[in-house]
């Protein structure tokens, strides 16, 4: 095992699909320990890229290391060292808990399979459905198999795609709390969502649009780097003033937050001006610019390049 | 990382044979599909039926002819159903299938009798299920000479000697070659296992592709030779147990002789297995989703059915067809199949029919291995 290498060095990676670009000049590093969140709107190439790194789609340019392993020679030895929760549920549903574990151990030759696979179940809490088919666990209970199918030989790199579509927010916390412990032991952890507060509890974000990096950095980097400036707007009727104001001078988006309206724009001068020719009865206050605010904003200007 | 680990493997067999113990319809297939092939072919096929219909050409109506006649209804395979006008009209009736057989008698037929000319009653029958007409046209046969002992006494007594007075020609119209159930049963073996055998395999690997499990499947160190391997031997297991159904269903259903070693049959069915999952295996990787696997699987059975020497006599065959049955597993099945069961034909004598299903399975399955993904590209 390579120790002192980065868990992920890839250089330029691109993959067309019959003509189209899916993913365009990726460049990562990803270090030990680190957790490193992937955003993108649908289609924007998350699935390929993960895919690309453990092996499963070869690039069709650019070159790369995993774990210190060649991603197009020595992609056999990188499947052995990582642990892919893929975007679709892809255990066997015909066979149980249990034996899905069971066979991804025996697959990777453990040592005291038996052992191993209970004290997984034990930590996911599996155990008490240990017997049952796959094809009756509800969909979170399915993502959980899955995370202990892709962490029952104690890989060094977890590439999680969506990992938490359609898991309830109590469960989701236990989920993060649960990958910042991994990390902490040395696992890196590529994750993918689609999430605002699950990409603020990366250590790194890397924003895709259209197969290509829009940013990379934490999320305050990313949120600071667009530049932005908020504003709440109180009042009655805020969905029809949202409409009213796009497209007005010096907006970019405006987004109703339940009783409050939350103007973003990047040209200063123009939304202040834009905001003070409101009447009176709409009560203006600024805000900080989130990281929903902030991709969004960025979606958009890749829409206007377009 | 090694080519080829057991314990790898062995995980990859276990799965397989877990997945197929859930998977009752594939079971019941496995014990369904040749037993009802063989209750089919044992029953609903009646080989030995009677009271066919039977047309009439009668040139003359004497009471030789009719004697004739009761004698062929006597035997219990013919149903008269009639006199046809004409020559055609019986013809055109064989044809639809409305008679089995047509008697033609000539119109001099007592005249020429008489004079010893040894005249001929024609008896065609419609032979594209030789084993509906072949006891028939036997029993058949046999009448001329008894009738003539039996008729021709007194004054004609002298008509009757040792040689017959009359001869009844038989046509088999349609299959000339007459195939019998002898031919037909091992034949089915091959059939049978050909279908099911290759429908399977052939849906080993489409079946994870649909049901998203390939990605986990090559996201997991796996080697395509674990995979594949993985995936055939459990149907080895289940081709035995239909051969063993079938060669029952044989022996004790249709009284098949069975002449040889059960070594040796046993030894030929399992190559016969290993050839064609190592066919479905290939498809298998190659189709995009079940329903084109399960397209091949019907694209190679075809032929196989067709030019194996299954339905036609291999030796009737076009010089080109022989060429394209010799490189399908199914001839040399029946090649050897019939040699060991009918003929008690042992290792050495089958040999030359062995070696090239070796070849086969061995070319195939390199195929499978060429063809088998490694990645979802
Ligand atoms: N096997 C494939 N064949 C052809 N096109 C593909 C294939 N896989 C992905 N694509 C295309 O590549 C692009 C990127 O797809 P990808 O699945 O990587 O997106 P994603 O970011 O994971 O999207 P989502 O958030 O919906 O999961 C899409 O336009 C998709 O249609
Ligand atoms: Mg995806």
């Amino acid at each position: 095992m390579k120790q002192d290498v980065p868990a992920i060095e890839v250089k330029n990676l691109s993959k067309k699909f019959s003509g189209r670009l899916a993913v365009r000049d990726l460049s990562l590093r990803v270090n030990r320990g680190e957790i490193l969140g992937f955003l993108g709107p649908n289609g924007s190439g998350k699935t390929t890229a993960f895919r690309m790194l453990c092996g499963l789609l070869t690039p069709d340019s650019g070159e790369g290391y995993c774990l210190g392993y060649d991603i197009r020679r020595e992609n056999a030895w990188i499947k052995r060292h990582i642990g892919y929760m893929t975007q679709r549920f892809s255990l066997w549903e015909d066979l149980t808990v249990r034996e899905n574990l069971a066979f991804v151990a025996q697959i990777h030759r453990l040592k005291d399979r038996r052992r191993r696979v209970r004290e997984i179940m034990a930590e996911y809490g599996l155990a008490e459905v240990a017997g049952e088919l796959a094809s009756h666990l509800s969909g979170g209970w399915k993502q959980r198999l899955a995370l202990a199918a892709a962490l029952v030989h104690q890989p060094e790199l977890l590439l999680l795609d969506e990992p938490t579509a359609g898991v309830d927010p109590a469960a989701r916390r236990d989920f993060w709390d649960n990958l910042h412990h991994l990390a902490h032991a040395g696992l890196a952890i590529l994750v993918s969502t689609h999430y605002m507060d699950e990409a603020e509890r990366c250590h790194k974000l890397v924003c895709l649009a259209a197969g290509r990096v829009l940013e990379q950095g934490t999320a305050r980097e990313i949120v600071a780097r667009q530049n932005l400036h908020a504003y709440q707007v109180g009042g009655k009727d805020l969905a029809l003033l949202a409409r009213s104001l796009a497209g007005k001078p010096g907006v970019a988006e405006a987004i109703v937050f339940g009783n409050c309206l939350t103007v973003v724009g990047s040209q200063r001068e123009e939304l202040v001006a834009t905001l003070a020719s409101l009447p009176p009865e709409y009560p203006v206050s600024p805000a900080e610019t989130g990281l929903e605010e902030a991709f969004i904003y960025l979606m958009g200007q890749r829409e206007k390049e377009r | 990382m090694s080519f080829f680990s057991p314990s790898r493997w062995l995980g990859m067999f276990l799965k397989e044979c877990r997945q197929l113990a859930r998977d009752r319809v594939t079971l019941a297939m496995i014990v369904v599909i040749p037993l009802a092939q063989l209750v089919i072919f044992g029953f609903a096929i009646n080989t030995d039926p009677r009271l066919m219909p039977t047309l009439v050409v009668a040139g003359e109506n004497s009471d030789l002819t009719r004697a004739f006649l009761a004698s062929l209804e006597n035997t219990g395979y013919f149903q008269i159903i009639g006199d046809a006008s004409d020559p055609l009209a019986a013809e055109t009736a064989l044809a639809t299938g409305e008679a089995q057989f047509v008697v033609n008698i000539p119109s001099d037929f007592s005249r020429r009798l008489i004079r010893g000319e040894n005249p001929v009653i024609l008896l065609e029958a419609d032979a594209t299920d030789p084993l509906a007409v072949t006891a028939a046209l036997a029993a058949a046969e046999a009448i001329p000479g008894r009738l003539a002992r039996r008729e021709l006494q007194g004054t004609l007594a002298h008509l009757a000697p040792e040689v017959e007075p009359f001869r009844l020609v038989s046509h088999r119209r349609y299959n000339p070659e007459g195939i019998t159930k002898f031919n037909i049963v091992p034949g089915m073996m091959g059939v049978i296992l050909t279908l099911t055998m290759v429908l399977m395999t052939g849906l080993a690997i489409t079946r994870e592709r649909e049901r998203g499990n390939l990605e986990m499947l090559l996201a997991l160190p796996l080697r395509p030779l674990e995979i594949l391997a993985g995936k055939i031997v459990p149907y080895v297991a289940i081709g035995l147990v239909q051969t063993t159904l079938v060669l029952l269903g044989a022996r004790f259903v249709f009284a098949i002789p069975m002449l040889g070693r059960l070594t040796a049959i046993y030894g030929v069915f399992l190559v016969f297995i290993a050839a064609n999952l190592t066919v479905g295996i290939t498809l298998s990787s190659l189709a995009r989703s079940q329903l084109q696997a399960m397209q091949m699987a019907v694209f190679y059975f075809l032929p196989n059915i067709v030019l194996s020497g299954f339905f036609f006599p291999f030796r009737g065959m076009p010089s080109w067809a022989r060429f394209l049955g010799n490189l399908l597993p199914l001839t040399y099945f029946n090649r050897l199949i019939r040699g060991v069961i009918l003929k008690g034909n042992d290792w050495p004598l089958l040999w030359p029919s062995l070696w090239p299903l070796l070849v086969f399975t061995l070319v195939m399955f390199t195929a499978a291995l060429v063809f088998s993904r490694k990645t979802l590209d």
